[in-house]
Order: C-alpha cells, then structure tokens, then sequence
C-alpha cells in the first residue's frame, strides 16, 4: 500500500508497541514481586527487580508455603506430568480413532463419529459433579490416571486428523497395498510420518491445555502430593487474616507460567497452526 | 465423506477406535445423562433416599433468586469480556495488519499470554488491585478512588472482567489478524482508489469480510466466559462479595461440593449445559451457512 | 515372466456396469497397452489386475492361476501411478526400498537390488533426497525403481507419462522402451495418449465406453480398425467419415459429388445397394490430374505445417468438413477445387447400424 502518511506509520507503531507494554505489565510486576523479599512488598510497592530471586525460587521449590502441604518443586512435577499425559494421550488415541473413520467402512462408522463429536459441546464444566462421581466409583481419586484419562477424549484432535487424512492421495496407501502392507503399515509407515507437523502443532496446543486444567485437579485431588501446581497457588492465596507469602505466590505462578509460555514463544508457528486448524 | 480407498478388515476399525469411544462413553456421555437424570430427582444429604420430582429441581431453582442473580451476573461477565477482549483484539489486529514490518515480532508478544492459565492470569491481576499490597490499588486511592473489590461488587466483577478479558485479547488477536491477512490486497487497494480514507477501509470493506471470524469468536468467548473462567472467580473472589461475581458455573460448583444440593446443581447443569450446546449449534449452522457463498 | 489372462471380466459399481465382457490373453514378456479416451474405464480394467477393484463377474489369471481373490501384495505385480506416489517422507533409498523390506529381505539383498535399479535409471545420485527434492521425470523414474526392484511377474503402468512435459515424454518413452527390451517383463499400460500407444505396444486393447472395440497390433488397428470408434480414434488427423451408398453389383461406391469408386478386391455383394458410411484417412488422398472419376474437393482453408499441407474443404454440397493431408506444400486458394483419389485398398466400409467394418 503506497501511503504517504508516515505519521500514520508512526502511530500504529506507537500503539502497538504500547499494547505489549500493556499486556506484558502484569507480569512484569509479577516477576518483580518474585525478587523481592516479604517486607519489601507488603511496605511499598516495588518496580524494579530485587535481589532475592535465587532465594525465593528456591524456597518455593523445596519448601512451599504455609499450609499448602506441597512443594512447588513437587507440583510442578504433577503438572507436567499431567501436561504430557494428556498430550501424549490424546494425541494418540485420536489418531487412531481418525484412521478408523477415514480408512475403514464399518457398522456404526457414522454413529461413532457423532458421538465424538457431541464431546466438543460439554466441557467438563457442564457436567463436573457426575463425572467426578464416575471417577470416584473407578477408584481414580487421587492419581495420575485420574488426573489425565477423563480429559483425553475430546473431539479437536480426531477432527483435525481426520481432515488431514482426507487430503493424503489414494495412491499412496494402493501403492502400500501393492508393496505388500497391510493398514497397520500404512498407518505406522507413512500416515504418522507424514502426520508430523499436525502432531507437533497439536502437541503445542494440548500441553498447554493440560497444564493450565484448574477445575479438573481441583475436584479429584484431596491428597497434596498430587497437587498440580496452579492449585498449590490458590491455596497459597487462602490465609483469611494470616499473611500471604506473597513473594512465594509470585515465584510461584512465575514458575506456573513459564514452561506454556515458553513453549508458544519457541513453537509459535506450530501454536498458530493448531489454533486456526483445530477451529474449522 | 468417503475415501475411494477403504480396507477391507472388518474387527480392526473397532479396535482402533475403541479408546476414544470407550473414554468417551464413560466419561462423557454417561455423566451428561447422569445429570440428566439427577436434574430430575431429590436426594437427600445422606444419599439414603432418591425420589423422582419431575421438574421441581428446575421450578425452585428459577424461583432462588440466588440462582436467578447468577444468570444475570453470568450475563453480564460473558458479554462484558466478550466485547472487551474483541474490541481490544481487533484494535491490535487491525494495527498489527497495517504494519508491515515487526509484524511477527508485535504478534508473539501480543499471543503469548493465551498460554497462562485463567487462575493465573486471575492471580497476577489480584495482585495489582489487591487493598493492601496492589500497585494500582495504591494508584488508584492516591488519585481518590475508594478501592476494595472485597467490598464493592461492582469494582469486584471489574476486576474479573479485566484479569478473564486480559487472556483472551490474545486468542481473539490471532484470528482477527489472520482474517485480516486473508482478504485480499485488491479489495483495500481499489477502495483506497477510490478515495477512501484508511478508517472508511476498514469499516467498509475489511470488517463485514470479517464477520465470520467475529461471529466465530463472539461464541468463543462465550463460551470460555461460561466455563474456562471458573479460575479466575474462584482465585479472586469465591462468587463474592455478595454474590456480585457468582456465575453460573461457580455456583454449580459451590452447589455440588460445598452444599451439596445434588438435585439444584444437576438442575443447574443442565441448563448450563443447554445454553453451551446451543451456542455451539448455532455456531456450527451459522458457518455452514457462511461458507457457501 | 507371466502371461496374464483376461477371461470376460466384468465389473459393475453397484447397479452401473462399466466393464462389459472384455477377454484378452496376454503373452509372457508381451507390452501390451490399454488406450482409449477419458471414462472409457481403461484404468478401471488395469485396478482390476491389480487387485485394487473387485472382479465383478469372470476370471483374471497370472500365470494359470486365478487370482480373483488374491490381495494385491500377493499378485507379485508392481505399479507406477500417474501421480508417482512416492511417499514424501522417505528417501529416494528408503522408497525403492520399502516393498522388499516388507517383504523381509535381507539388507544386503535389498541394497544390491535398489543399486542396480538406480544403475539402470541414472538415480544413483540422487538416492539420499526425498521426492520433493526431484523433478517430474526424476520422480517419475524412482516410481518405476520402485517397481524394477520388486522383480514382479506383471508391470503396470497407469498413464505415467501425462504428467511430463512433451519433451521429456518423449524421451521416457524412449527410455520406457529400452527398459522393456532389457528386462522382458509382461507390462500392461494405460494410456489416451495414440502416440504413445502405437510407439510402445506390442499389442492395443483399444477400449470405448467399457467395451474391448478392438485388440490387435499398431499396425493391424491402424490398417483394419473394427469399428467406427477405432478409426476414429487411431490416426490423427482423424479419419474422414462420409455416408455412401453402394451401387447395386456391390463392386462401386457412390459418394457425394456423384463420383463412383471401386471397391477392393471383388466387391461386396452382400451390400449391393445400401447405404454405408465411408472412411478414408487424410493422408491416403492423392493429387491427381485427371478431371474425372476423381473426386472434386472445394477448398475451405489451407494449414500449412511445413513437411505437410493440410487442407480442409467440401466434396459436392455435403456440408461434413473434410481433411486431406498432402505431402509438401501447397499454396491453395479459398474455393480452389481440387481433384484426389484414394486406392481402393485404402477406403473403410462400415455397417450404418452396428458402426462394424465390413469386410471383404
């Protein structure tokens, strides 16, 4: 666009560089608050970085706070765990579940895909008390499994397969067919090779997902050493008259926020990808 | 729908599929229907005696006004952060489509925070306005205004507002720019020939080829104010003071664990549960639609 | 090495049947080509030998056996598809390689096979790249590596070439050509390309509308096409067709314009008086300097094509266009009339109804 405006230019520069300011402002003050030590939050209101931020990570690390009965070091670990669990899990089960559908003529075919595609209309918000009580009575409370199985069926992921396999040419699986495979071949051989970029940007997408659950955790974790982490913060904010150790908390939901962070900035073409591709 | 190529096994398909509908059945469709069937039934707090009362559950819980406050302040928070976060993300979008260069740079630093939880963001948020320790709230005493959202209801629903909207600024950016850089050139360049102003372009031509992406994202972020913001109310305020932030999916969650009123929550599931299908469905009719043009 | 036998093979898609009663035998080490026009259902007869497409009703055999019910993998045949199907993943190595190693043979086979395969197609060089990373011919070679290595008793080739420009076509049929001479092996190759047909064929199935019209050498479906169809297929420009009536004897033909022509060797008698339709090739019209018993061509317009001349126009009122193609060239003025005769042995009768030659 030839304008002759470079004012205009300027401007939207301006604006948008003070956006991010903006936006970034939070944290920003978040990670100053992780550097400092108690008092000097609780006494004024620090803008620039202390010199207490081995300490205070560390501290969160091995120690905690107060009555939340579990390190960060040892939450963050469940959360991690949780994130890749449920990366890992669904990642792998829709792609199965995609090949199925697209690959295959069976009886009830059309009926299951509906049924996996009803699961995009209910979040587990809508539904938190029954299914909390189907993984009591499965004696999944207070475990890994429990933590992770409820949420890997989800609908995004065997959606986007399913449109990726629709575009992989005939010939290749007729050429697998003549070369002697049979479909566990062509599945293993060349739809998951080729597969590659969809999984890495969903990987993005549902790494993020699991380490961010709140609600899910929160329901079916009484016992605190499975405690994932964003819990472990909320309970660090729930002193009623006593003092929140606020440069814990900071340090805290720094380390909460890191490692998805991280990942969209390191992996932001795959994040971009998964984003608009999982929304068709 | 149909592949030309299609394997001839007739077990393995259900083998492969198999995980996915298994996971799905049990925990998701049969806990729907269990809250189906418990929206319609009375159980006392022991668990010792169910008994069917058809819609009594839905007539009380219509009556409550506690329940009754609860839609209106769900209502209020969901298009509150819907047309903050779309409006402010459509801004950014529409400045970050016009610069031509830094363009990738301006785009990681405006996404990024999509990947911080709701709690998070909720946390970082509370901290700013927080009576005693928030910078702001600091700010804002200094220059007059009474703050303490843990007294206010109006200032308390701000706050959320702003730490849910803060998030999804970031999700709505991402696909109002990329609805942006989809239209083609051509159509921005002839209406400039034809003398209209920048602003003019945009709501003339680039914002109506938009409207699939807005109407995509109106949904959206409906329905994340709905349910994912369930975080954020419970690290800030807990539904308070006095109900003035107590969404719906708050007080489901209140209801089921803490009162334990099995009967209301599943009521109140259910209708959570309608609103969320039918928006979906709309969704999905409204781009079908759309697409055929 | 295999003979594969086609014994009236029909295939239907539901209620719609496309193949109707096609029978061919084909020869040990025989390059036999399937041509004809696009929906003809060519490609659909080569997937049935494959094994990709159900045998509705008949037998296909390979050497003997019947192998109807036999998966692809277990037909011991290998495939170039029209669009390669290279596996985008692998390299060019891993691609040639990937049926053996199914298959389960030993690496130092699978190496030796895939290196004399490379030899043969001029590939070694570029066995570490993936396909994106080759041209279309470069592609279109590792497809038939793909196939050589495998050794198969049947090659099939579904149009490989029409993706290639019409220099390189050129020159894959060449190398195409070569190849079958060096390795023998029995190939079935689909194809609408007549060129194509008539370079590489021993024999052609010449198929129309799910139909085996004609099966016979170049030669043969060029000099004595069975049907209408064919001799309009084979020969371009395509033949003119013209409708005749033979005089009562059945030893002449009256065309438009009033003109009889003799016909070859002893006449028809069977047809004596009925109307036919006449074909004659453009390039079996000759100039000729006698005013009669020659046929009167008013001429509509000239191409020039520098070793030939074609010229189009109009015997007698007929509206048909006709085209006749001269050796040299001619500078023909519009509405110049100019006077041809053809041999005898030259002109095609067919039957008005069945559109089958009549022979003599």
């Amino acid at each position: 666009m030839v304008e002759h405006r470079p004012w205009l230019t300027f401007l939207t520069h301006a604006i948008l560089l003070l956006g991010c300011l903006i936006i970034a402002f939070p944290i920003y003050t978040t990670f100053v608050a992780s550097t400092h030590s108690l008092d000097a939050i609780t006494s004024s209101f620090p803008f620039l970085p202390g010199r207490h931020l081995i300490e205070n990570y560390h501290q969160a690390l091995t120690a905690g706070s107060g009555e939340v009965g579990a390190t960060v070091g040892t939450m963050m670990m469940n959360s991690l765990i949780m994130a890749l669990g449920i990366a890992f899990g669904k990642i792998s089960i829709s792609l199965l579940s995609a090949f199925a559908i697209v690959y295959f003529k069976f009886r009830f075919r059309m009926f299951f895909f509906w049924m996996i595609f009803i699961t995009l209309m209910l979040p587990v918000e809508v539904r938190i008390l029954p299914t909390h009580k189907v993984v009591a009575d499965l004696n999944m409370l207070d475990s890994y499994s429990g933590l992770i199985f409820p949420l890997i069926a989800s609908a995004t992921a065997t959606f986007l397969f399913r449109q990726f396999f629709m575009t992989v040419p005939d010939e290749l699986c007729e050429a697998v067919r003549i070369d002697g495979g049979g479909p566990i071949r062509f599945f293993f051989d060349i739809l998951v090779p080729m597969s590659r970029t969809s999984i890495a940007a969903l990987f993005v997408i549902l790494f993020i997902y699991g380490w961010n659950q709140y609600l899910w955790p929160l329901l079916i974790t009484t016992d605190e050493s499975y405690y994932t982490l964003l819990i472990g913060i909320k309970r660090m904010l729930d002193v009623g008259e006593g003092q929140a150790d606020w440069q814990i908390i900071m340090a805290s939901t720094m380390l909460a926020m890191i490692p998805p962070v991280l990942v969209v900035i390191f992996m932001q073409k795959q994040f971009v990808r998964g984003m608009t591709e999982t929304e068709k | 729908m149909e592949k030309r190529v299609i394997f001839k096994n007739k077990v393995l398909p259900y083998f492969l599929i198999a995980p996915q509908i298994i996971i799905t059945l049990v925990f998701f469709i049969w806990p729907a229907f269990m809250a189906l069937y418990q929206s319609v039934q009375q159980e006392d707090a022991f668990g010792l005696k169910t008994v069917f009362v058809g819609l009594e559950n839905f007539q009380y819980i219509f009556t409550d006004p506690i329940y009754l406050n609860s839609i209106k302040v769900t209502m209020v928070f969901s298009f509150s952060v819907a047309v903050v976060a779309m409006s402010t993300a459509l801004f950014f979008a529409a400045m970050a489509d016009r610069a031509i260069r830094g363009a990738t740079t301006y785009k990681t630093f405006i996404i990024w925070p999509y990947a911080v939880a709701p709690v998070a963001a909720a946390v970082l948020w509370y901290f700013l306005f927080n009576p005693t320790v928030g910078m702001i709230s600091f700010f804002l005493k200094a220059i007059g205004i009474d703050w303490n959202f843990t007294l206010d209801g109006g200032q308390a629903m701000l706050l959320v507002i702003l730490a849910s909207a803060w998030r999804q600024i970031a999700y709505n950016f991402l696909f109002f720019l990329a609805g942006l850089q989809a239209i083609p050139k051509s159509f921005i360049e002839a209406a400039a020939i034809d003398g209209a102003s920048p602003a003019k372009r945009f709501w003339t031509i680039a914002f109506p080829l938009l409207s699939p992406t807005f109407f995509f994202l109106l949904v959206m972020n409906l329905v994340y104010a709905f349910c994912e913001t369930f975080g954020v109310i419970h690290a800030i305020t807990e539904g308070g003071p006095n109900e003035a932030t107590n969404i719906m999916v708050f007080k489901i969650y209140h209801d089921s664990f803490e009162s334990l009123d099995l009967g209301g929550s599943a009521a109140q599931s259910v209708i959570l549960m309608f609103i969320v299908i039918s928006l979906t469905v709309i969704q999905f009719r409204y781009i079908e639609k759309k697409v055929h043009y | 090495m295999a003979d594969v036998s086609l014994r009236d093979i029909y295939k239907s898609f539901g209620k719609n049947e496309v193949i109707h009663g096609i029978s061919c035998d084909i020869q040990d080490g025989e390059f036999i080509v399937i041509l004809g026009p696009s929906g003809c259902g060519k490609s659909t007869v080569l997937r049935m030998i494959a094994g990709l497409e159900v045998i509705t009703n008949g037998e296909i055999a390979i050497n003997g056996n019947v192998v109807n019910q036999l998966e692809p993998a277990d037909r011991d045949i290998a495939m170039v598809f029209q669009n390669y199907a290279l596996y985008p993943h692998m390299t060019v190595f891993k691609n040639m390689a990937y049926g053996l190693k199914i298959r389960r043979m030993a690496k130092a086979e699978i190496e030796k096979r895939v290196q004399r395969a490379a030899e043969i197609l001029e590939l070694t060089e570029f066995l570490d790249r993936k396909p994106r990373q080759l041209s279309g011919g470069q592609r279109q070679r590792v497809a038939m590596g793909r196939c050589i290595v495998r050794e198969p008793k049947v090659f099939l080739f579904d149009e490989p070439l029409s993706n290639l420009d019409a220099k390189l076509r050129v020159q894959m049929r060449l190398e195409l050509r070569n190849l079958h001479e060096a390795l023998g092996i029995t190939s079935v190759y689909v194809t609408h390309d007549q060129v194509e047909a008539m370079t590489l064929g021993d024999r052609l199935i010449v198929m129309d509308d799910g139909y085996a019209a004609q099966i016979g050498s170049p030669l043969e479906v060029y000099e004595r096409p069975a049907t209408r169809f064919v001799a309009g297929f084979i020969g371009s420009p395509a033949m003119n067709f013209l409708d005749a009536r033979l005089r009562s004897d059945g030893k002449s033909i009256e065309i438009p314009g009033g003109i009889n022509l003799p016909v070859d060797s002893g006449g028809l008698p069977d047809y004596g008086g009925k109307q036919v339709t006449l074909g004659i090739r453009p390039e079996h019209f000759e100039l000729t300097e006698q005013k009669e018993d020659a046929m009167h061509l008013r001429v509509n317009h000239v191409e020039l094509l520098g070793a030939d001349t074609l010229v189009h126009g109009h015997f007698g009122d007929e509206k048909t266009l006709l085209t006749a193609r001269l050796p040299d060239i001619y500078h023909f003025k519009k509405g110049a009339t100019l006077s041809l005769t053809v041999s005898p042995e030259k002109l095609h009768l067919f039957d008005m109804e069945s559109e089958s030659r009549i022979q003599n």
